[in-house]
């Protein structure tokens, strides 16, 4: 077991809310949390449908390790139809709130239809109830945290929430949970909010029961913790310099994108890099990280806990961004910095601050922001739309501008707000969107990093990384070094990752677990928790499954092969520096190798072969 | 000859005062031959933590580390690593 084998259905139009079993030969097929979510997603809505209308629906999901003792195993993930990609969406969270859904007795939530007023879901174990939300709405993440925790008086209560970015309709707009984790990607925060739900907070006291072999499950997870514990990666690296610790090293090898990726390496890299984020600042003498910290049951504890100095112009007189809270991740710290040019930590600290109190995607937004910052540069935005700041390349004051313009939805925030590819399209230079489906690159540049891009390109969500982090063996050596500037191999080396991803992100444990563990470390501990048998290969065979099915799900959705592309910026304007000069991304070279070894038609198409060796729902 | 040496993440207490950037220069007289495993030896770097070894951006396998650098190279190495 470790399901709860259980849902929660909320009808946010009729204001109902009523338990349901969950579809157990289904969990056999998709396991829990991204897959088993879609599954439902696929079952019960139109592909073709608004995001943001009420017959989208939205699925917060665990998996069967979730709330369980498995580190890292705190993870949830919100499935929906994406109103930026217009693609399935599906965004995983860590901190505290999925372990607590599934305490409370709850594998997933099906929230359906649009409530006529604004709401939050209540829950507290077995009750679920909806509960008036007028007083929260127009409130920050951080806001409606206080003000939930203030009124029933429980400190214990995990909330997740919406902030303002999302009720302006910021089309990257995220769901925060426990103040500074996020459902980050695709802006599920604007489906939350296009639903007039505003939070939802969970108290469960009923721990995880129901784990198949509890003796053989703590055998196998005090193993596996030793594995993270004796890594170099899980035990020593991440914990110490957090994701951070990549900014140096993908500068270093020419794959840093800069400048809406004009450029790929970064002078300003090393300023706002992990190992910077340990220094003495000049201003005040303390260094950006307080301390890291980590998200329910993780033994890896990458998190990272910052301050801005006090004196930054960010937050002069604004006492309360003086405290610690949520620092920078590698992925925020390249979009808000290098890719802006901006190279002030602190300016970076703050945006991420403000990403995270009004709940927007740091990846897009920054990256949006450098999509302007070159449409100012070529006079195709001016100062009239700004209302007088100047949008430049490496100016720290237009980016905490513009992130306050955005987290509140004011005057050109507004038009940020919609992402880098209709901000693009809208002054006339669509080229200048460096986006795939419509999202938003990370930081991993494909000239440099060829397999990154046919990773981007074919990933079922838009650019994404952690769709098949291939980063990790062409840069990182993670588990075999591979060179990062040839095309050979890295359509299986992609197809691999993606599956065994899509396995990973269904089970309630953290992608970062992989550094260190391979399925063959955490097939045992879901077989040991688990119903049924869980071998590699089954979970191999149901990540595979899954990727398939959301593949279907999006061709359903009018999206098809010819949207496995990549903005011609990548395949045209050669590098021109660092190891990759005079490269561009050989994704022609990669993308029908990659759908031959997928089974799929030579334009991408799902065949019937596919769907009949994965059992697809028609 | 001049080479940079840089050193990163928890590497970064084995370099030398002084080091700006995570990096030093150093310089060698004409025809003085150094290779990256004599440089790691010569600032105490655990041969287990070193990991990822980069000359001028591009990975160096274990076996090509004996081979001399060149004037104006750029030595960079970290331990095991990774993010996301």
């Amino acid at each position: 077991m470790a399901w709860a084998k259980k849902l929660l259905r909320v009808n946010l139009a009729k204001g109902e809310v009523a338990s349901e079993p969950l579809n157990m030969e289904w969990a056999g097929e998709y396991i829990g949390q991204r897959g088993l979510a879609t599954r439902y997603l696929v079952a019960e809505t139109d592909p073709k449908c608004d995001p943001l209308g009420a017959d989208n629906k939205m699925i917060f999901a665990t998996g069967p390790l979730t709330g369980t003792a498995v580190s890292t195993g705190g993870r949830y993930s919100v499935i929906t139809k994406s109103p930026l990609t217009g693609a399935v969406a599906c965004s995983n969270s860590g901190g505290f709130l999925g372990a607590e859904l599934k305490s409370a007795g709850w594998d997933m939530i099906i929230f359906e239809g649009k409530s006529p007023k604004p709401v939050m879901l209540r829950i507290v174990n077995e009750r679920a109830e909806l509960v008036d939300a007028a007083d929260l709405w127009g409130k920050s993440v951080w806001e409606t945290d206080k003000l939930i925790h203030d009124k029933y008086q429980d400190a214990q209560i995990r909330i997740a929430a919406v902030g303002r970015a999302a009720e302006s309709g910021c089309l990257y707009s995220a769901i925060i949970n426990d103040l500074h984790r996020a459902a980050g990607r695709s802006g599920v925060g604007a489906v939350m909010a296009s639903k007039n739900l505003k939070a939802v907070a969970v108290r469960g006291s009923r721990g995880v029961g129901g784990v198949k072999d509890p003796a053989r499950f703590m055998k196998s997870v005090a193993e596996q913790k030793k594995v993270l514990a004796e890594n170099p990666v899980t035990g020593k690296g991440l914990p110490a310099l957090g994701t951070q610790v990549l900014m140096n090293v993908v500068n270093e090898i020419g794959a840093l994108p800069a400048n809406n990726m004009r450029d790929v390496q970064f002078d300003g890299a090393s300023k706002i890099s992990g190992e910077a984020m340990l220094e003495p600042r000049p201003g005040d003498g303390k260094p950006n990280l307080t301390t890291n910290a980590a998200c329910f049951g993780c033994t890896i504890a990458c998190g990272r806990i910052s301050t801005i100095d006090k004196n930054h112009f960010s937050v002069e007189n604004k006492p309360e961004y003086w405290g610690n809270s949520g620092g920078l991740e590698y992925e925020a710290a390249w979009a808000m910095g290098a890719d802006t040019g901006v190279s002030d930590m602190d300016a970076i600290t703050y945006t991420n601050f403000i990403c995270n109190e009004d709940g927007m995607d740091p990846i897009s937004f920054g990256a949006t922001v450098a999509a302007a910052m070159e449409l100012f540069e070529l006079g195709a935005i001016t100062t009239k739309q700004t209302g007088g700041v100047e949008l430049k390349f490496g100016s720290a004051e237009a980016l905490t501008w513009c992130a306050d313009q955005v987290a509140t939805g004011q005057g050109f925030g507004k038009e940020l707000g919609l992402g880098s590819k209709r901000l693009c399209e809208k002054y006339g230079h669509p080229e200048l969107s460096m986006t795939v489906k419509g999202q938003e690159f990370p930081a991993y540049d494909p000239r440099g990093i060829q397999g990154m891009g046919l990773t981007y390109a074919t990933s079922n969500r838009g650019a994404c990384h952690l769709r098949s982090y291939t980063v990790a063996s062409e840069v990182l050596g993670i588990p075999e070094k591979t060179d990062p500037l040839v095309t050979d191999g890295k359509a299986g080396l992609v197809k691999a990752f993606q599956d065994a991803t899509a396995a990973v992100d269904s089970l309630g444990i953290c992608v970062f677990t992989t550094f260190a563990w391979t399925l063959d470390n955490i097939a045992p501990q879901v077989d040991a928790a688990c119903d049924g048998e869980w071998s590699v290969d089954r979970l191999l065979e149901a990540g595979e499954r899954i990727w398939n099915l959301e593949r279907d799900y999006n061709m359903k959705a009018g999206i098809s092969g010819a949207d496995d592309k990549l903005p011609e910026r990548l395949l045209k304007e050669a590098a021109k520096t660092g190891p990759a000069k005079g490269k561009v991304n050989g994704l022609e070279k990669m993308l029908p190798e990659y759908y031959k070894l997928r089974g799929w038609t030579k334009d991408g198409q799902l065949t019937d072969k596919v769907r009949k060796q994965f059992a697809l729902p028609a | 000859m001049q080479v940079t040496f840089k050193l990163f993440a928890t590497l970064m207490r084995h370099l030398p005062p002084g080091a700006k950037r995570h990096a030093v220069t150093l310089e060698f007289g004409a025809g003085e031959a150094v290779t990256p495993n004599q440089l790691i030896e010569r600032f105490a770097v655990p041969r287990s933590e070193v990991h990822l070894v980069l000359v001028n951006g591009v990975y160096l396998a274990e076996d090509g580390r004996d081979t001399p650098l060149r004037d104006g190279d750029q030595l960079a190495i970290w331990p095991p690593v990774a993010g996301g």
